[in-house]
This record gives structure tokens, C-alpha cells and sequence, in this order.
């Protein structure tokens, strides 16, 4: 009898848990997805339009991401314009009103972000490709790891008021395994505060801040415009000068004109993804640190 | 004078800027409520190996030397939580005259429930997928002949509404369907415009009675990620209205289309890609004799398709060639809007940026009503976009 009654209970809590379906939350990139993920826990079911290796500047919006924010609770977006170019037709396409821009199921991120580089002065496209916002790859801070995470929980706590005290259970979690981690970092980086490199486009800008390295330079002169011949020069002089230790690219630049750098210059070229699941097995924000602090000190100490 | 002294030492301490200065709060976002704007302008520098030439569309490259094919100026906001607007407004210079086109002025629900979506104003038919894409976003200098024989130069547009529904089956299938007026230059192979010809018949003025004369449309449009790299999307659409060239006389186009991109995950700035695009079209028009002139009682049929391939080979370049077949029945021979016709363009162009292209493109041109004799053409395009950073439709 008391068996019969144990395996009742069990089928009963399988089925409510089961029918508590998750909340769908679609965001634009891996590294929200990642966040999403750890403050949410089984809350949610999380999926991001965009793969790890993908430049998110640049994207188009496919049938197949409207059809996923088509049937969205929650829609999460960098913000800051990095998604201007893609994410309006698919939430016009998407036919969800939950989802839309002013709706609870919509989020910015960028919004509770302190942004770098917003521009003071007049902004025109005579500068590149700017983002008139400020510069959106602020994800690359660990410690706007905390307050991406701050502004999901805020938000799903919204959405599933009765779920608050495990939501922020999770961030709590999150913040205190993140702090430890940052100063983990902090700690490997620390012999190489102040080391100069070079970037290839302004995405390393968070990184750096945290982390005390020297962008002495940058392979673009301009946001989003490849290189002028006359740049190119003035850099391998400034190089050769200073003696940047690495130059640093994302996987989806022509490795062209990092490559002659090089060998003008003898500064290594470290190419990095700066998203989650840009290489295998980086599927956390924090195996992100721990991969790009893994390869930029294995390249430092082998160039030392 | 002491007091002048006082009062102007007063003056200059509250206008100094120590005095005046705030904390500095750098400004979060461009906070305004007025809509994006963009203007894009696309010329074009033009050769032809005839003084007559086959570019009949209204923003193809059409004169011996220079052709200002459009000047687009777009308007769009979110209009209230429940929907947005949008205004394509052209401006053209035709024969030294400006001219001001209503192109598109519409609005979209945002709030509709079943994933239900309205459009309602003036717009572009969704028939196919050239038909509703602006002249600036085409691949190449000029309309496919296809488009422009069933739809003229300027596309099939008019005031109306759309409903669409995107089902919620697992994969993407979304059905459309429209009403819009049937009258004027923009529904040519409906009601158009009084006195005009369709294959020798002429139109006669054709009022509207009932929901009959009203230009109708249906459309699938079905897509599939086939992976992370590729996408397919595949349409079938129908059109269904009266015609002018009769009392009761009717006219049906259909239309079947395929689009279909790869581009590698790693890909810089979108490059590189390889796409292909194709439409095919049949036009069923039932002529009749509305002006009493003694033309015989006849079904046109006319049909065509393009083709097109493009090729992202390297960053910021993209080489395309496309190939064209349309021909109608019956006398037909020496309309230069319903002969056999047959074309090939490649071309070439280079983007600066996502805000600036230049184009080189190469016709030859064989058309029934000229002997089949081949026609060559040459254009120089180029466009520059300012405003707004544009989206497209996939």
C-alpha cells in the first residue's frame, strides 16, 4: 500500500513538473543565452538566434529565427544598436505582441549597462560604422556579467512573480560563484597588467578595462571599414616602436592584413572568439573567461 | 556705477561655465519621438547599342547617358503599442520634370492576437518577390521583364489591406492575402488606366460594383533552415481581379518563386554567400471588346520567369548573372510588351559599405519585335543611403 502511494506521488510530482512548461526565452546572442541559462535554471528554456562563431553585426533576419521569437515569452537583445541591422523585421515578422519593444516580454540589456565610448561629439558615418550608443560589446566586462544577470532576474521576475525567490536564488548564485571567478582572473591576468596589443575592431574595449591590458592600437581605423593603406603603414611604425605582444582578431576578420602586420612587425596574431560557443566546449560565461584567459596567456608566455 | 560694476560682476559669475556646469550624465539614447528617416539615392550612367531600347520599367536605367532612377525617401515609426507605420516616398525626374510618388504608406498591427498580422494603406502587392522589394534592394539595375510586363514600371500596388497568419506548425509556413483597389497605372493588368492597350485591346472605364472588382491575392510562402548556413524559402502566390478591356472580363497571374542562400557561420561583414533566386509567372487575361471597335473575344496568356545567381566571392564584392524567358500567345509577335524575349545580364558590384554600392551590368537583349536581333546594353549604378540603418525582408 505505502509503495502504490510512493509511486503515485512520484507520478504526481513528474506531471507537475512537466506541467509547468518553462519559459521560452529567445536572446540575440550566446553569451545572454548563457546568463539567461544560469539566472533562470529549469524556469526557463532558453535559445539563442545566433551562433558563437557569428558576427552579430551582421546578420539577416531569417524565416527560422522569426518562427523561434514567434513563439517566445521573453526576447532579449545587447542593445545599443549591435542588432540594428536584423532584429526589427523579425519581431515585426514574429506576429508576438508579448515580445514587442515596450512589452514585459521584451528586454534590452544595454539599458542597465554603464556603456564605454558613447560618443560626445557629433556623430556622422564619415566615422564608420559607429554606434552613436556607446560600444556594445559590454558583455566582455565579467562584471557586467552581474549586471546582465541583475537585469534578466529583474525581468523574469516580472514575468513569473511566483518563481521570485528561486530566480533570485539563482542570480545570488550566479553573482557569488562570478565574484569569485573575477578575482580568480584578476589573478592569472595580473602578470600581464599593462601588456600592450593591438585589436583588430573595437570589441575588446570591456575586456581590456578589467583586465589592465594596453590597446595601443587598432587594425581599423574605423569601425566596420577595412583599413586604409596609409593606417596600415602608421601602424607598423607605431608598432615596431612600441612592441605590442599580440594583435588581437575575431574569427570573422580576413586574417590578411593581421598576418602582414606580423610578419612586418614580428608581433604574434591570436585570433579570439568573444562569444560563448565560439569554440567547442565554451558553453558558460565563465568557461568564456577561462578560455580567453587560457589562450592569451598561453600566447604571452610563449611570445616571452 | 558701483552698482553697474556689481551687477555685471554678478552677471559674468552666473554665466561662467564653473558656475553653470551640471555633472555630466552622458546621454543614454537618442531620446526623440520622431520617426527614422532614410534617403536613398540610385542612378544610373546608361549605354545602349539601339536608340530604341527595352528598359520600359519606371526605375530601370533608361536613357542614353544618365537616368536618376529614384530618390527614395522612407518614414517609419511605432505609431501606439498596438502598431507601426511605415512611408516609402519617391521622388523622380522624368523628361526634366520632377515627379513625387506615393510608393507606399501603411500600417502594421503589433498587437493582433493567433499570430495574426494587418497591413492596411497603400502597398505593395506581396505577389512573388520582387514585386514588393524596392528598387534599391534589387540584386540588379533593372526589373526582371516578367515584372514588367504584368505589372508595368512601377509594381502592383494600390490602397487596400492584408491579413496574414503565421501558422503555428513547426516549420515556417505563413499565408497572405490581400484586397486593393484595381484602378490605375499600378494595376495594369487590371482595371488600369482608360485608353491604355493590352495586346491591341483597348481599355474603357470600368466602375466598381462590387467586391468582384477589387484586385485579390493569395500567397504561401514556406521556409526551411536546411542548417546554420543555409535557408530556403519557397512561395506560391495568385492574383484574381476584372480587367478593363471588358464588361465582365477578368484576369488571374500566378506566381511561383524560390530563394535559397548559403553564407558560412564566419562570415565578415556577410561575405562570402552564394544565392540563388528564380520566379515564374503566368498571366491568363481575358480580352474583350469594351470599346466596341469589333476586336475579337480572346484569352492572352503570357508567362515568364527569371532566374539569378549571386556570388559574395570576397568581402565588400558580389558577382551575379541572371537569365530571363517570357513570351505571350497568339499575335504577338510585334508587341514589344507580349513578344518573345530572351535576356541575359551579369554583373559585378563593389559596396563601400552597407550605405554605398556601385554596380556594372551588362544586358543582351533578344526581343521577337525587333527581329531577334541582339541588343547590348551597359550601366553604371550607384546608390548612397543616409539616415537610418535599413533591414530587409529574407
Amino acid at each position: 500500500m505505502k509503495k502504490i502511494f510512493a509511486i503515485l506521488v512520484a507520478i504526481f510530482l513528474i506531471k507537475g513538473l512537466a506541467w509547468a512548461a518553462p519559459l521560452r526565452v529567445v536572446t540575440t546572442t550566446e553569451d545572454l543565452a548563457a546568463i539567461a541559462r544560469e539566472v533562470g535554471g529549469s524556469l526557463v528554456e532558453v535559445e539563442s538566434l545566433t551562433r558563437g562563431i557569428q558576427d552579430p553585426h551582421f546578420l539577416e533576419a531569417r524565416p527560422s529565427m522569426i518562427l523561434k521569437v514567434s513563439r517566445a515569452d521573453l526576447f532579449i537583445e545587447v542593445g545599443a544598436e549591435l542588432e540594428i541591422g536584423w532584429v526589427l523585421p523579425l519581431l515585426i515578422g514574429a506576429r508576438n505582441p508579448a515580445i514587442q519593444p515596450g512589452m514585459p516580454g521584451f528586454l534590452d540589456v544595454s539599458n542597465s549597462i554603464e556603456l564605454l565610448e558613447v560618443p560626445t561629439g557629433r556623430v556622422d558615418r564619415s566615422q564608420g560604422d559607429v554606434h552613436s550608443l556607446g560600444n556594445p560589446h559590454y558583455h566582455l566586462d565579467p562584471g557586467n556579467g552581474k549586471a546582465i544577470a541583475q537585469s534578466i532576474a529583474k525581468k523574469l521576475v516580472d514575468l513569473l512573480p511566483n518563481q521570485s525567490e528561486t530566480i533570485n536564488q539563482n542570480l545570488k548564485e550566479f553573482n557569488r560563484k562570478l565574484d569569485e571567478a573575477i578575482i580568480r582572473w584578476k589573478n592569472r591576468m595580473k602578470p600581464y597588467e599593462g601588456t600592450k596589443v593591438v585589436t583588430y575592431h573595437k570589441s575588446w574595449s570591456y575586456f581590456v578595462k578589467r583586465f589592465g591590458l594596453n590597446v595601443i592600437d587598432y587594425v581599423e581605423d574605423k569601425p566596420g571599414i577595412p583599413p586604409s593603406p596609409a593606417h596600415i603603414n602608421q601602424l607598423i611604425t607605431e608598432m615596431k616602436q612600441e612592441k605590442p605582444k599580440l594583435i588581437i582578431m575575431e574569427p570573422w576578420f580576413s586574417r590578411s592584413i593581421p598576418d602582414l602586420l606580423s610578419r612586418e612587425t614580428g608581433t604574434k596574431v591570436l585570433v579570439l572568439p568573444p562569444t560563448v560557443g565560439g569554440v567547442e566546449g565554451v558553453k558558460t560565461y565563465f568557461d568564456l573567461f577561462d578560455y580567453l584567459i587560457g589562450q592569451l596567456i598561453s600566447a604571452l608566455s610563449q611570445g616571452a | 556705477m558701483h552698482w553697474y560694476l556689481l551687477f555685471m560682476t554678478l552677471v559674468i559669475f552666473i554665466c561662467s561655465p564653473s558656475w553653470a556646469q551640471v555633472p555630466q550624465i552622458p546621454a543614454r539614447s537618442v531620446q526623440s519621438l520622431n520617426p527614422e528617416i532614410s534617403l536613398d539615392g540610385l542612378a544610373a550612367a546608361g549605354y545602349f547599342s539601339e536608340a530604341e531600347n527595352l528598359n520600359f520599367g519606371g526605375h530601370d536605367p533608361k536613357n542614353q547617358g544618365f537616368t536618376f532612377q529614384n530618390l527614395e525617401l522612407t518614414l517609419g515609426a511605432t505609431v501606439d503599442p498596438y502598431a507601426r507605420a511605415d512611408a516609402h516616398i519617391i521622388y523622380l525626374i522624368e523628361d526634366g520634370e520632377s515627379v513625387v510618388e506615393l510608393e507606399e504608406a501603411y500600417l502594421t498591427t503589433l498587437a493582433l492576437p493567433y499570430r495574426l498580422q494587418l497591413i492596411g494603406g497603400q502597398f505593395f502587392t506581396r505577389f512573388g518577390r520582387i514585386n514588393p522589394t524596392h528598387p534599391h534592394s534589387w540584386d540588379f539595375a533593372d526589373q526582371p521583364v516578367i515584372n514588367n510586363r504584368l505589372f508595368e514600371g512601377d509594381g502592383l500596388r494600390n490602397p487596400g489591406i492584408q491579413l496574414s497568419w503565421l501558422t503555428p506548425l513547426p516549420i515556417y509556413l505563413e499565408i497572405i492575402g490581400s484586397i486593393q483597389n484595381a484602378n490605375g497605372e499600378t494595376a495594369s493588368s487590371f482595371l488600369s488606366v482608360p485608353l491604355e492597350e493590352v495586346g491591341a485591346h483597348v481599355l474603357g472605364e470600368r466602375k466598381v460594383h462590387h467586391l468582384d472588382d477589387l484586385v485579390y491575392m493569395g500567397r504561401v510562402k514556406n521556409a526551411w533552415s536546411l542548417s546554420d548556413t543555409v535557408e530556403m524559402v519557397i512561395g506560391g502566390s495568385g492574383l484574381f481581379g476584372p480587367n478593363a478591356s471588358g464588361l465582365d472580363s477578368r484576369t488571374e497571374i500566378y506566381g511561383v518563386d524560390l530563394y535559397t542562400k548559403w553564407r558560412p557561420l564566419n562570415a565578415q561583414g556577410g561575405f562570402p554567400f552564394v544565392a540563388f533566386q528564380a520566379e515564374g509567372m503566368w498571366r491568363h487575361y481575358e480580352a474583350d471588346d469594351i470599346t466596341g471597335i469589333g476586336l475579337p473575344n480572346e484569352t492572352l496568356k503570357d508567362s515568364g520567369f527569371y532566374a539569378q545567381g549571386l556570388w559574395g566571392f570576397a568581402y565588400r564584392w558580389v558577382a551575379g548573372t541572371r537569365v530571363e524567358y517570357t513570351d505571350g500567345n497568339g499575335d504577338n509577335a510585334a508587341d514589344p510588351l507580349r513578344d518573345r524575349r530572351l535576356r541575359l545580364s551579369p554583373n559585378l558590384t563593389f559596396y563601400p559599405s552597407e550605405f554605398s554600392k556601385w554596380r556594372l551590368q551588362y544586358n543582351i537583349d533578344y526581343a521577337e519585335h525587333l527581329n531577334d536581333k541582339a541588343l547590348h546594353a551597359v550601366f553604371l549604378q550607384f546608390e548612397f543611403l543616409i539616415g537610418t540603418h535599413g533591414a530587409h525582408v529574407f
